[in-house]
């Protein structure tokens, strides 16, 4: 193992409230172009492409097959799919890469939030016999999370408040975030949680290249090498998990190399205020760490594509050379049920 | 570098059956994992990670379902991913969990796919109207129907081709006793009477609902050593995709099929399938298929598939056997279709498969497609570990 692989070039839409006048393809189609136009490939380049998205977004059985019309799968390509953020994808990829088998690989993501209710199809994903039923939504479960951690003493509404209002000041200088500047508090969506603690909904799609070696040194100035990624999923329930902490983004750290060293900068899919605070404890990030310049999952949180995002904006700083050692993070599930890590780092300068 | 050897010493299935009624969708893949990891002889515990697979998540109408069945497949604290990639996703499953141990990321890795269909209507769930886009008719049939039919007119088939597969596949899977359909009283004539549902596909071509699970234990060189039965090894795996439609598709003999073999038979050094294969699991969902497939994986020439079928050469005791196991036409939980085959093959090169194993299987092919003919999945097992 341990064949040196970068993320060599990183694309992202412009997240939006609605993107009801294109299709789920349409809104791809512009990122592939992007990514593949900074490195100079053509899909026929690419040796292997990997994908995130969900039916259930999407409202339909296969979504991802018209995307892959977007792709150009022609001749065919070799080519795989994980139903889950496109961050996984992403590891498949990496994967992939390590066997051997491939150079380069295309990842990307996409979902579109707006055509339903977000919040209610977010339930789905329950337990169906127990708790799907109930249809508690993922704001009210993530309003548990925060009373927890109020109620333990390690956060308070301000610091909350103070977490939101820093994500949309840095998001100002992101062109592509959909909430920037200064934004109100709001009143409580679920007791504590008010609106400025939660995410955007919206829509949005990402890309990200993959090169091995001497390979991405061709294609990227300053490529932004993985140095260590890992995944860890925690018990679904969240009756029997301790929600003021988040053990399998601390093991998914360590398994990444990620406490071997320090970072400079974290980018952490972390959609609502309270769970920054329980991953910056997980992942031990002091406030010398650059956390979220771009704005993070409270200032655009496309669901499938916003923990690809993160790290894809935490190699563009490090291609723009902004960053020498980053942190990104990606979660699925409820109350960061499952996490991945993975550490990025340029080279000398 | 070269990549790690992968094995294959744990195989696990449910009885596939319509309705599981008395277990939980974790407690039907619970099943099939606990007898895979009862042939390897391991423990929860020695599993590194976990790849589950299945088709759409409307199927069940659970929405990302691997987060619910993380306990019930001991991967708390572990490493979980979900592949979906249409029909394939059974094969493609197995091999994202292959690239773990090639990779040499994991040492020992649990892959499973499942799909309890009983939960709603898979012909439904595949027929959710599409803005801007034609109907596909209702279920899979439809889209496959012409398909056949373009097959018949360019081959010169005779009309009875498709049943002989589907005898054949369900008197296999009387040999089966995890097969769905046990149709004991069967003959040709009942299949050829069998009422015709999308023309030329008739009843007793096509495939069950089933609801079902299949789970694999994957391992290292080392972790083969200590299996307690023989292990099947990879010696060559791939997937392929071309988009649904285009100008110029073959929907007959998919370029991506074919590209897929010959990936596969390249780093398993086949020279000559016909020769140096000694058995398929193919995917087969409509009796048609097997002539079709038998071509596209360069089995036959073109236009000349149907007359392996026709000549009995892919019978159980035929020279090349296809669907020992009763294939999809006795057996489809869609999800976990591929992976069968995948498990199906491994089994067979491990001289594990009971009533319906081949004598002297040394090399078995496993297959699976997916979508508009459009994804590929595949890998060649072996008896002995690879050589190079």
């Amino acid at each position: 193992m341990n064949r040196e692989i970068a993320v060599v070039a990183f694309a992202q839409t412009d997240h939006r409230r609605t993107s009801d006048e294109s299709s789920e393809v349409e809104m791809l189609m512009p990122v592939l172009h992007e990514v593949l136009a900074r490195t100079g490939l053509k899909t026929a380049d690419i040796g292997f492409t990997c994908s995130g998205s969900s039916d259930y977004l999407a409202g339909r059985a296969f979504s991802f097959t018209l995307a892959l019309d977007g792709v150009g799968a022609w001749p065919p390509i070799s080519e795989s799919h994980v139903e889950m953020d496109g961050a996984w994808a992403l590891y498949e990829a990496w994967v992939k890469l390590q066997t051997g088998d491939a150079d380069t690989a295309l990842v990307y993501s996409y979902g579109k939030s707006s055509p339903g209710s977000v919040r209610d199809v977010l339930t789905r994903q329950l337990d169906p016999y127990y708790v799907a039923p109930l249809w508690p939504d993922s704001v009210a479960l993530a309003a548990l999370q925060a009373q927890a951690l109020i109620d333990a003493g390690r956060t308070d509404e301000p610091a909350l408040a103070a977490v939101g209002a820093r994500s949309r000041a840095d998001a100002e200088t992101n062109p592509h975030a959909q909430l920037r500047g200064s934004v109100s508090q709001g009143e409580y969506l679920v007791r504590p949680l008010r609106t400025g603690d939660c995410p955007p909904i919206g829509d949005g799609a990402a890309a990200v290249i993959l090169a091995a070696g001497e390979r991405a040194r061709d294609l990227c100035e300053r490529p932004a090498w993985i140095r260590g990624i890992d995944h860890r999923i925690e018990a679904h329930g969240i009756g029997v998990r301790d929600l003021t902490d988040s053990p399998s983004t601390r093991l998914a750290a360590e398994r990444a190399g990620a406490f071997e060293r320090p970072v400079d900068t974290a980018e952490l899919h972390a959609p609502f205020s309270s769970q920054e605070i329980v991953l910056r404890e997980a992942l031990r990030l002091d406030d010398g760490v650059r956390v979220n310049p771009s704005g993070g999952a409270l200032a655009a949180n496309p669901v499938m594509a916003a923990g690809l995002i993160r790290i894809g904006e935490a190699a563009a700083r490090i291609h723009r050379g902004e960053s020498d050692r980053a942190l990104a993070h990606a979660t699925s599930g409820p109350c960061l049920q499952q996490n991945l890590v993975a550490v990025l780092e340029g080279d000398p300068r | 570098m070269s990549k790690e050897p992968v094995a294959v010493i744990g195989v696990g299935q449910t009885k596939h059956v319509a309705a599981r009624r008395d277990v939980s969708i974790a407690g039907l893949v619970r099943e099939a994992a606990r007898r895979a990891l009862d042939d390897a002889e391991l423990t929860w515990a020695d599993i590194d990670a976990v790849v589950i697979g299945k088709a759409p998540d409307f199927f069940e109408g659970v929405m990302m379902p691997e987060l619910y069945l993380a306990d019930a497949l001991g991967a708390v604290g572990k490493p979980m991913m979900r592949v979906h990639t249409a029909g394939s996703v059974g094969g493609s499953t197995a091999l994202v969990a292959a690239s773990l141990v090639a990779a040499r990321v994991h040492g020992t890795v649990l892959t499973l796919a499942f799909e309890k269909q009983s939960e709603s209507n898979a012909m439904w769930g595949l027929s959710l109207p599409i803005p801007f886009q034609q109907p596909l008719l209702a279920g899979a049939g439809g889209f496959f129907a012409p398909h056949v039919r373009a097959y018949m007119r360019r081959s010169g088939a005779p009309d009875t081709v498709g049943s002989l597969v589907a005898y054949k596949n369900r008197r296999n899977a009387l040999k089966n006793p995890y097969a769905h359909l046990h149709e004991h009283d069967i003959t040709l004539e009942k299949v050829q009477a069998s009422p015709m549902l999308w023309d030329p596909i008739r009843y007793s071509e096509t495939c069950p609902s089933s609801d079902g699970a299949c789970a694999m234990v994957l391992t290292d060189r080392a972790g083969a050593a200590r299996a307690p039965r023989p292990a099947a090894w990879m010696h060559g795996g791939a997937m392929r995709s071309e988009p649904t439609l285009f100008a110029g598709k073959d929907c007959v003999s998919p370029r991506a099929g074919r590209d897929c073999a010959a990936d596969v038979y390249r780093q398993a050094g086949i020279a000559d399938p016909r020769r140096d294969i000694d058995a398929v699991e193919m995917y087969v969902p409509f009796s048609w298929y097997e002539p079709m497939w038998l071509e596209n994986l360069g089995f036959a020439a073109e236009g000349e598939g149907w007359k392996l079928t026709e000549s009995g050469v892919t019978e159980l005791d035929g020279d090349l056997p296809v669907d020992m196991s009763g294939g999809v036409l006795s057996t489809n939980p869609i999800g976990a279709s591929g992976m069968i085959r995948f498990a199906e093959a491994a089994l067979q090169v491990r001289g594990l498969a009971g009533e319906h194993q081949v004598d002297g299987a040394r090399r078995v092919l496993g297959h699976a497609y997916g979508g508009g003919s459009q994804f590929f999945a595949m890998w060649l097992v072996g008896a002995e570990p690879p050589t190079s």
